[in-house]
């Protein structure tokens, strides 16, 4: 809102200083800037699972009782190691944002590969529950076919699974997203292009991580957790 | 009439304008400047409306007899989808954002560009992409869903819905990121002494609109994804037969689709607030009112997409809430018309082009706005829902409103943009012709609605016949003068007089610098000390206002 350091007269180091663009005017304002720009864009994304949700909450007004024994199947311990992976991922890319505001370098590639393998293990347990769910036969909407594999679940289940695919899929996406942004800041961090004054990219990283964090926050829960 | 204003520049144009100061294809290409992006936005949207045009007139005159005409039922279906869904995601909701947006807004800021240049050239090429495939959808096996894509019709019908969706997901992500820049433009690239009370109200105008399509913009990509999941998988969110819900579709599609209205129609609101004060040379009426009134659009418009659903089954409490609330649409609407009005009077009006198109926009708007009040009665919309009342309703907010204000300020901001003047006289012969059109073809369509002809629908009963003739011949002499303004327009790139840096007399920041302004805007980052409508004394004799 305020602009009061926008157009601050520039400091001397800024005028010199190889990552400022050529249309701000000072540091303070481009990084400014990059902040509010991923605040908006976390908005977007908020917005668009919300969508998600609204599904999910007329789906389980519809047919409680089908939600209820339907998320029997998913599993709880898969569920739980990936949230706990997730919380500890966001620990250390938090860590990343504060060893560059510090202007260690070092430290920050480490934590950043911390994240990433956090992020990849979330990826692992990921895979093997929906391949145990493709062998069930635990499909969205006309792939259904665990009845064929001997699971009775009542009512339609079929669409408990389209929702749930949906959700976890979408932000499994934003994970693989995530993973390639940070490798690419690792690479960036290793070309010396991050400092104490300037890790708004960093910043900016964290902040997508942070809420792809927070979303499964709130699907594992809902989906896993029903009961 | 007009007579130019000597220039507030005390430098001498020595530097080479934005059109000219690189060169090549691969200049244009890779560009990053919002004054070359805003041109090639507007190149695409005139090519758009050209398409979309086409289909009209196409259709229009398959409605001169009651019959088959021309064209079988099925091609029919298809090209009212494609002139729905081409005019509303390729055309308006590009056209004033995107277009003369991106060119403007950066300098009534005075700013050198917008806050993301990169990111601007992206939403240009995503723009590109969405384009590429709903003409691919158009070349398969087209799309007969109408532009709003209803289930359970478009998970069953057999023709390209997936790739057309896909188009509008990807067009809704350049809108999401034309929005996002822009708002971050905003509050972070005004010049020193621009305050919130000083921006121009096109910049308020603008900046509404991008909150809307950073807000609204994303239900609408999670709902086309769910969409085209169902039509692939099969999922069955949407689908009776298999327990979902299809009303669920309409409500995700009108979350957005509604403050989408609002997106094609602020920028236009914005538009006609500079050009009414400029060209009658008086101080806005009401700034802070108009200022206001567009934010508090933008916040209603979230709550009303209920209207659109008085009929699917949706609760009658449900009902009479979205009936309610979308009379309170009227508030902020009515403040800005009386306070357009407010300003001519005691004006010095100069009758230039852009000021015919604003006050052809004062009466097209305002007959567009007040049939919203019938519709939005539950009772009467019971009547007239589906009808070519409805029809000529929105047509009259969307041409009426957005495309009419938005002709209106290609000619106020043409001098600035191309550094060419056009001819007046073609330009008035274009604007009556417009005018003309219009009204004929809509006003008539709201008695065919009112006397129940059903939209949609491709062969009439003959009691119809008179009135849908009418009807025709009103969009053919609408098509004459559209193509008749694009003529003179282009004619003028060519032979036009060189455009002074200020033609009408205006004082927000975009006429302080050259036509066509140089390729950072400004020589000096301005300073801005008062309101952008501060005109000097009224000159009754009508000759110019000198500084």
């Amino acid at each position: 809102m305020s602009n009061e350091h926008a157009h601050a007269p520039a400091h001397d180091d800024d005028e010199h200083n190889p990552h400022l663009a050529h249309h701000f005017d000072t540091m303070g304002q481009q990084t400014a800037a990059a902040k509010l720009g991923m605040w908006l864009f976390l908005a977007t994304e908020i917005l668009m699972f919300s969508g998600l949700f609204l599904a999910y909450f007329i789906l389980r007004m519809f047919y409680p009782e089908m939600v209820l024994e339907a998320h029997e199947y998913l599993s709880k311990w898969a569920g739980g190691i990936n949230t706990v992976v997730l919380l500890t991922s966001s620990y250390t890319m938090a860590l990343g944002v504060r060893s560059i505001q510090l202007g260690d370098v070092k430290k920050l590639r480490l934590m950043l590969v911390l994240t990433i393998l956090c992020g990849c293990i979330f990826m692992v347990v990921k895979y093997f529950e929906y391949s145990a769910k493709f062998e069930h036969g635990m499909l969205p909407g006309k792939f259904y076919s665990a009845h064929l594999h001997g699971y009775e679940i009542d009512g339609l289940p079929h669409i408990f699974f389209g929702v749930y695919f949906m959700m976890t899929g979408l932000h499994g996406i934003h994970v693989a997203i995530g993973l390639a942004i940070m490798l690419w800041m690792f690479v960036r961090a290793g070309r010396g292009e991050f400092n104490a004054k300037n890790y708004v990219a960093i910043e900016n990283t964290g902040l997508y991580w942070h809420l792809v964090d927070l979303i499964w926050i709130f699907l594992f829960p809902l989906l896993y957790l029903v009961k | 009439m007009s007579t130019a204003v000597q220039s507030h520049d005390p430098h001498p144009a020595t530097e080479p304008s934005y059109l000219v100061s690189k060169r090549g294809l691969m200049s244009w290409l890779v560009t990053v400047d919002h004054k070359r992006l805003g041109l090639m936005y507007l190149a695409s949207v005139m090519f758009f409306f050209l398409i979309a045009g086409i289909l009209a007139i196409a259709l229009r005159t398959e409605l001169f007899t009651p019959d088959q005409d021309f064209m079988s039922a099925q091609t029919y279906n298809q090209v009212f989808t494609l002139h729905g869904a081409i005019m509303v995601f390729l055309f308006i909701i590009p056209s004033v954002p995107a277009a003369l947006g991106n060119f403007l807004l950066p300098l009534m800021l005075g700013a050198k560009d917008v806050a993301f240049p990169r990111l601007n050239l992206l939403s240009f090429y995503v723009y590109s992409v969405a384009a590429v495939f709903l003409i691919v959808a158009i070349l398969t096996s087209g799309l007969d869903t109408g532009w709003t894509f209803y289930t359970p019709y478009s998970t069953s019908t057999g023709t390209a819905v997936i790739t057309a969706t896909t188009g509008v997901f990807i067009a809704g992500f350049s809108s999401i990121l034309t929005g996002l820049n822009f708002v971050v433009t905003v509050h972070k690239m005004r010049a020193p002494g621009m305050n919130w009370n000083r921006m121009p109200l096109f910049v308020w105008a603008i900046y509404s609109t991008a909150v809307i399509q950073v807000l609204a913009t994303p239900v609408l990509a999670i709902t086309l994804l769910l969409l085209i999941i169902e039509r692939s998988l099969g999922i069955g969110i949407f689908d009776p037969a298999m327990g979902g819900d299809p009303v669920l579709f309409q409500h995700f599609f009108w979350f957005y689709s509604h403050p989408a209205v609002y997106i094609m129609i602020l920028p236009g609101f914005g538009i006609i607030s500079e050009i009414i004060t400029v060209h009658s040379r008086k101080h806005i009426f009401g700034y802070k009112a108009i200022a206001l009134s567009s934010v508090a659009i933008a916040v209603i418009s979230f709550v009303v997409w209920g209207h659109h659903l008085f009929v699917s089954g949706q609760s009658e409490l449900a009902g009479v809430l979205f009936s309610f609330l979308t009379f309170a649409v009227g508030v902020p609407t009515a403040i800005k018309v009386f306070s357009w009005v407010a300003t001519l009077y005691k004006g010095s009006i100069q009758y230039n082009t852009a000021c015919w198109y604003g006050m052809a926009f004062l009466w097209t708007f305002t007959v567009g706005g007040l049939t919203g009040l019938p519709l939005s009665t539950l009772a009467i919309d019971v009547h007239l829902h589906d009808t070519y009342f409805v029809v000529a309703h929105f047509h009259y907010v969307m041409v009426g409103g957005t495309v009419v204000a938005f002709i209106g300020g290609l000619h106020h901001w043409w001098p600035k943009m191309t550094g060419k003047m056009f001819n007046e006289t073609a330009g008035k012969i274009g604007c009556l012709l417009v005018f003309i059109g219009f009204n004929v073809t809509f006003m008539t369509q709201f008695f065919l609605g009112h006397q129940g002809m059903p939209r949609r629908y491709y062969a009439y009963l003959p009691e119809y016949q008179t009135m849908h003739q009418v009807s025709t011949i009103g969009s053919w002499i609408l098509a004459a003068g559209l193509l008749w303004t694009l003529i003179y327009l282009v004619h003028s790139l060519f032979k036009g007089e060189k455009a002074p840096s200020n033609p009408w007399g205006g004082v927000s920041l975009e006429w302080e610098t050259q036509s066509p302004p140089i390729e950072h805007n400004f020589h000096d980052t301005p300073h801005v000390h008062g309101s952008p409508y501060d005109f000097p004394e009224i000159d009754k004799s009508g000759g110019s206002a000198h500084h």
